[in-house]
């Protein structure tokens, strides 16, 4: 029994579960699907630890746009006052042209659990 | 007029003063009647949006270029896949110009590659120690750039442009499977790429 419990708390533990907003709808995010997704949609891109065609990750939780250091940001963003938070975040991936008009990225997710789960990874400390 | 009469009036002229500042210059221009040139102001918006996203994807044939130097530079490649690696970057150099091409077409501005040495750094590909794992990174990057072209196809204006990030992404995907089978990987399941 104990066993069992210590189980759960560890698979608590091991996986963030961060909410999103959509309309009236909350989605939860899982952070262990959300790096799968991460390594498959968004490494073409991105990486955690180095800006190559996109800023670096690492961190970008709870911070403000267009903020590593060298990275050639567009205007809208350096304009940008947003803050990354789940919300922001689940907008900017639903459509990124529509959230920040003249911004660069092409690429969107247009699933809201998707959304999630990456976003929860974003926000693990795997991510920090 | 009577104060009932007056509410409707003062609501209407509310919503037409309120709402002018969120109209775009383009919805301005049709409500005065200048169709044409609304049109051709959303049109080179269009053009403007498709230009930067053909950006993204040269700044990724860019990366994708430099990251088969710095492998057939490694000395770790043999030379039968030496040279296929050779062929694969010579494709991304196609596709580099193909891209140049229709950016400029559209009146945008190329975005320049960066430095070798950049590309090494940010691809970390000093913890490439054999020939796998050099194909192993490079199919990696390959997956990447089929599911970034399949993922930017939705965002164009020009449907022959997505038709082309469609044929980039073929490519790619013809690139991502002779790595896998020179690793001795699967081959891909179904629907499988873009998720």
């Amino acid at each position: 029994m104990k066993s069992g419990l210590s189980r759960s708390v560890g698979a608590l533990c091991a996986t963030l579960f961060i909410t999103t907003v959509h309309g009236t709808a909350v989605v939860a995010g899982d952070s262990a699907r959300g790096k799968a997704l991460y390594e498959s949609r968004c490494t073409a891109c991105h990486s955690l630890d180095h800006s190559r065609i996109g800023p670096a990750h690492r961190g970008v939780f709870g911070r403000h746009v267009a903020q590593v250091g060298g990275f050639d940001y567009s205007l809208a963003l350096k304009r940008s006052s947003v803050i990354w938070t789940a919300q922001s975040l689940d907008r900017w991936l639903a459509n990124p042209e529509a959230f920040i008009p003249g911004q660069r990225m092409g690429y969107s997710v247009p699933d809201p659990k998707e959304r999630a789960d990456i976003i929860a990874f974003l926000a693990s400390p795997a991510a920090r | 007029m009577n104060k009932q009469q007056s509410f409707p009036f003062i609501s209407r002229r509310g919503v037409v003063l309120g709402a002018v500042p969120a109209l775009s210059a383009t919805a301005v221009a049709l409500l005065a009647g200048r169709p044409a040139w609304a049109a051709k102001r959303e049109t080179s918006h269009d053009a403007a949006r498709d230009a930067s996203v053909l950006n993204t994807a040269l700044a990724l044939e860019h990366e994708g270029i430099n990251a088969y130097t710095l492998g057939a530079q490694s000395n770790l490649l043999q030379k039968p896949v030496l040279t296929v690696a050779i062929k694969f970057q010579d494709d991304h150099k196609a596709h580099r110009d193909r891209l140049i091409a229709a950016i400029r077409r559209l009146g945008g501005t190329p975005v320049e590659e960066k430095s070798l040495g950049e590309y090494a750094q940010a691809l970390e590909v000093g913890k490439l120690k054999s020939q796998a794992d050099v194909l192993d990174f490079a199919m990696g990057l390959e997956r990447g750039a089929v599911n970034a072209y399949l993922g930017i196809i939705p965002s164009f204006a020009d449907r022959g442009l997505a038709k082309l990030a469609g044929q980039l992404a073929a490519d790619e995907s013809g690139h991502f499977i002779v790595l896998t089978q020179a690793l001795g990987r699967p081959l891909p399941a179904p629907m499988s790429f873009g998720v």
